[in-house]
């Protein structure tokens, strides 16, 4: 491997770590859950891209060729993460306005007629 | 393998380690359960790219198959919790 290369990885590898670091320190100190919930973000987009590159860099100059299966790493957080953070989000907001002396702003659907005016009725 | 790649390696996974204990003090402490679940999804990627570390660190492509199954137990087990948070019951 030539050494620029490893310098790379090693470079990525160690920026994924400190970010991966603040992200827990983000985890543990900020107040309130909807600010906790910023910090992973940090890491499953950040520090997954590090690593990410850095395993390609690594695999395809040890082979000679262009290894990208790990692509399937980063397209696979890209779809789920955003799935799971409106679920959380919801499922808070939800079991937040359950609770007494909640001073959430109420759900937006009670606001809204059932059903809008310009559709048929369903038969 | 040189020593500079060697070391990186090391200092990365303890600092994942460190992040991941950071976490764990998330999942014990969280005040309400969707800290902890939120925590525990933290904790689940953290694991997955420790997963991808490995890989390079023994040169070996068994370790992205693990990390794939990782970010898909992830997903699941989150939504799975997401859904009984929401509901009350995961299947209606």
């Amino acid at each position: 491997m030539p050494p620029i290369s490893e310098a790379i990885v090693a470079l990525l590898l160690l920026a994924s770590g400190c970010i991966a670091l603040i992200a827990a320190l983000g985890l543990v100190r900020l107040p309130t859950f909807f600010d906790r919930m910023h910090a992973p973000a940090l890491v499953q987009t950040l520090a997954a891209w590090c690593v990410t590159f850095a395993s390609i860099i690594h695999f395809s100059t040890r082979a000679g060729e262009p290894r990208l299966h790990i692509w399937l790493i980063i397209i696979i957080l890209s779809i789920t993460v955003p799935v799971t953070t409106a679920v959380l989000a919801r499922a808070t907001l939800f079991r937040e306005r359950q609770e007494p002396g909640s001073n959430l702003p109420p759900p937006l659907r009670k606001q809204m007629p059932a059903t809008r005016p310009d559709q048929p009725p369903a038969p | 393998m040189s020593p500079l790649l060697t070391w990186s390696i090391t200092l990365t996974l303890l600092l994942y380690m460190a992040a991941m204990v950071l976490g764990l003090v998330r999942v014990l402490r969280g005040p309400r359960a969707q800290d902890r679940v939120v925590a525990m999804d933290f904790m689940y990627v953290v694991g997955m790219l420790i997963m991808l570390v490995l890989a390079i660190r023994y040169d070996s492509s068994m370790y992205f198959e693990g990390a794939l199954l990782m970010v898909l137990f992830g997903f699941v087990g989150t939504m799975a919790l997401g859904k009984f948070l929401l509901r009350g019951e995961v299947i209606e």
